[in-house]
């Protein structure tokens, strides 16, 4: 086991903290330098930070966290309507109640692993998008979604003769780059934590589980605690995300419950490098950028960029690129997604590993038995001999779960 | 009484939409281990066939009708399908049945698309963990539709049962239930009879059994398992393809109609058993039937929008009682 100094990690952290402080020059450049972009960045960063500490340090597939980034919405929402338009009691809220949902829907998706767990997950997510829509209408609004109205009663704010149009933190208005601000503090804190966890004890144990579940059920090690509480902590993260999402935009809809949501986190996090620090908040950059410029481009903006191509060529050329922006860009993304899963399982992360010839960075082959690695590009669990992965057992397809005996 | 019978077949009809697309996904899943998520989105490209042949049928050409004038004297300009302009009263008969005849474009170029994805795609993915497979199809599914969205556009695209069974069957004064369902429910039971049939009756058949129980010792008898395992994923977005088509005159078809079923078909994959083709078949009936009761107003007085829940409740409670689904076989995707 490598060792990773706390020097480097807070070294790592505070270059974090200087280019979230900076976002706003660095990401000038490419057009991204405003600030509803990058509050964007931010607040899905958080997300899928809070996703990879289930997904990158466990391998277990959650299908359906957007149904806690969904709860943390309107339980700010309800927040800000009933207490006041303070962010921290929204946050205190939404953190439990998205915890509570974890704690719940984990016990039981927890029972079992491999896909019948994203099966799980899958189902109780859409059971939660459609009860938004249908029973929990008093509560959710229904399709118009939850807004925050003026004469709603916010006790606390009355008691206390506070009274805030918007949002705010310490009185602070949560809009343009204040709020961008708020949300990259909030970021960097989830950066650290995610941080600290890694490093931990208990990310060691996540990583093992990862690693060979059934040795450590041999060893007498009850790994179900340890997954539960992984998943709480990924299911608070994204109430958090969900508490500043609608901070920055105070209207909560059932849409960000959508199962297609929660394919996006997935997609975020292995885009970057599922089971790296930095790469969730990577990935989360690349599909958020993209969202934003992709899908503002239209015919008229590609012919002004390909002005230079002669008339014959550019008609066409236009036609066809003018599928993969504006209203296209899902496909755009969607062929990233495959782009990323067949040539670069381990993400960008890995690619940039690999370009700078890290050591010790042996080459991820899937993002199943993707080796535990972290920022630094340094294995931290010993690999497996390599005898071990062209064993029989493993060749066969239909045998794929069947875990070898040890050799 | 007659509302009960009512509620059970109401539930036939999409369980017979459910039973044909977790079959398709049973197939590939119990032959190749691929969990395939672009499933629904083969059973989307099935009923955008139907949408095709009959754009294609109905194309129109503008003639003038010699035997009419419009009320100023000049000759009367009508617009006719070329199809039935050509072929007459043939024509007109080809467009009426423009669905069910879709059913042969859509086999060959259904079988196509599968043989394509699986060797383009798909088997490069035999090794790699479930996880990889689940997200490579996810994508390939965002993509599919996405190109079927830039084609047809995003709105629904209404398609028309032939007119013989367009009407409604009274069975008693207050049940009535539409023609084209009953044939839907009749043509998902001849689809099933027909893998099942090819699977059980056929040495091909024989096989991929043999294969799907143990594919090493079928290899090591010098059969070329690979290449039946594609043909068998070739068959699997047929069937998926088929019950698109037919389900179109029901719900008419647009782009991410696949992605309703697949979340739908997966938990009844689940339900029925991974890898077991007769419980994917009983559990898509099944459910069909549960959440047609589920949608009575009786029930949903009783439980408010139990309906919109009931399927993915009744997948929760069958995984943890019964983990293996209903006739689920040992040993498929355990750890």
């Amino acid at each position: 086991m490598k060792h990773i100094s706390k020097t480097a990690d807070f070294i790592l952290l505070g270059c974090f903290a200087l280019a979230v402080a900076l976002g706003p020059f660095i990401f000038a450049p490419i057009g991204a330098g405003y600030p509803d972009l990058l509050q964007k960045f931010a607040i899905y960063g958080i997300f899928a930070i809070g996703f990879n500490i289930l997904f990158g340090l466990t391998g277990y597939l959650s299908f359906g966290h957007a149904a806690f980034l969904g709860v943390g919405s309107y339980a700010a929402v309800w927040s800000f309507k009933l207490v006041s338009m303070e962010l921290l009691p929204a946050i205190g809220l939404s953190v439990l109640l998205a915890g509570l949902l974890a704690l719940a829907i984990g016990f039981v998706s927890l029972r079992r692993s491999g896909i019948y767990f994203s099966i799980l997950t899958l189902a109780f997510a859409q059971m939660c998008y459609n009860m938004a829509y249908s029973v929990l209408t008093p509560i959710t609004n229904g399709e118009t979604g939850l807004r925050v109205l003026r004469t709603d009663p916010r006790y606390l704010d009355s008691a206390l003769g506070y009274s805030a149009k918007m949002p705010t933190l310490f009185g602070l208005e949560i809009t343009g780059w204040t709020g961008y601000y708020i949300c990259g503090v909030v970021l960097i804190a989830a950066f650290g934590l995610s941080n600290a966890i890694f490093r931990s004890p208990f990310g060691m144990t996540l990583r093992a589980i990862k690693s060979n579940q059934n040795r450590m059920g041999y060893t007498g090690f009850n790994s179900r605690p340890y997954l539960l509480s992984a998943f709480v902590m990924s299911g608070m993260f994204a109430g958090l995300a969900g508490a500043l999402l609608a901070a920055t935009d105070p209207l909560a809809g059932a849409e960000r419950m959508q199962w297609t949501a929660s394919g996006e986190v997935v997609l975020m996090t292995i885009l970057g490098g599922a089971g790296t620090l930095l790469g969730p908040v990577i990935g989360t950059g690349i599909i958020k950028y993209f969202e934003n410029i992709f899908s503002a481009y239209n015919e008229t903006m590609l012919s002004a960029m390909f002005s230079f191509v002669p008339d014959g060529v550019r008609e066409p050329l236009v036609k066809f690129m003018s599928l993969f922006v504006g209203d296209g860009w899902q496909l755009t993304l969607g062929l990233i997604f495959m782009a990323v899963v067949i040539f670069l399982p381990g993400g960008v992360m890995e690619g940039v590993m690999r370009l700078f010839r890290v050591k010790h960075t042996p080459r991820v082959r899937s993002l199943g038995d993707s080796p535990q690695r972290d920022m630094l590009g340094e294995s931290i669990i010993e690999e497996m001999p390599s005898d071990y992965d062209s064993s029989g057992a493993h060749k066969h397809p239909a045998k794929n779960n069947v875990t070898p005996v040890a050799p | 009484m007659d509302a009960f019978i009512l509620q059970i077949l109401n539930g036939l009809d999409k369980g017979g939409a459910y039973a044909l697309i977790a079959l398709g996904l049973t197939l590939a899943f119990g032959t190749l281990g691929v969990v395939n998520f672009a499933h629904g989105a083969l059973f989307m490209l099935g009923a955008f066939c139907a949408v095709t042949l009959n754009k294609l049928l109905t194309y129109e050409i503008v003639r003038i009708d010699p035997t009419r004038t419009t009320p100023w004297g000049s000759p009367l300009e009508v617009k006719t399908p070329y199809v039935q302009a050509m072929l007459g009263d043939w024509g007109k008969f080809l467009i009426d049945y423009s669905v069910p005849v879709s059913i042969l474009l859509a086999i060959p170029v259904m079988l196509l698309i599968g043989l394509v994805l699986e060797r383009g795609l798909i088997r490069f993915f035999y090794k790699r963990p479930h996880a990889d497979q689940i997200l490579v199809t996810f994508g390939l599914a965002i993509v599919l539709q996405e190109i079927v969205k830039q084609i047809f556009g995003a709105n629904p695209i209404p398609q028309v049962a032939p007119h013989i069974v367009s009407g409604s069957l009274a069975l008693t004064d207050t049940i009535v239930y539409p023609y084209w369902r009953i044939v839907y429910l009749a043509f998902s039971v001849v689809v099933i009879a027909a893998v099942f049939a090819f699977l059980q009756l056929t040495t091909f058949g024989m096989v991929v059994r043999a294969g799907m129980q143990d594919r090493e010792t079928v290899g090591l008898l010098g059969i070329n398992i690979e290449r039946r395992f594609t043909i068998v994923f070739g068959l699997a977005a047929v069937v998926a393809g088929l019950a698109g088509v037919m389900y179109t005159p029901i719900l008419p078809p647009d782009y991410h109609m696949g992605m309703d079923f697949l979340v739908l078909s997966f938990v009844v994959v689940v339900v029925g058993g991974m890898g077991s083709l007769p419980g994917a078949v009983l559990a898509g009936f099944l459910l069909g039937i549960v959440q047609s009761f589920a949608s009575m107003n009786e029930v949903k007085a009783l439980l408010p929008g139990i309906d919109q829940i009931i399927i993915y409740l009744i997948a929760v409670i069958i995984l943890l009682v019964r983990p293996r689904g209903l006739l689920g076989r040992k040993g498929v995707m355990e750890s």
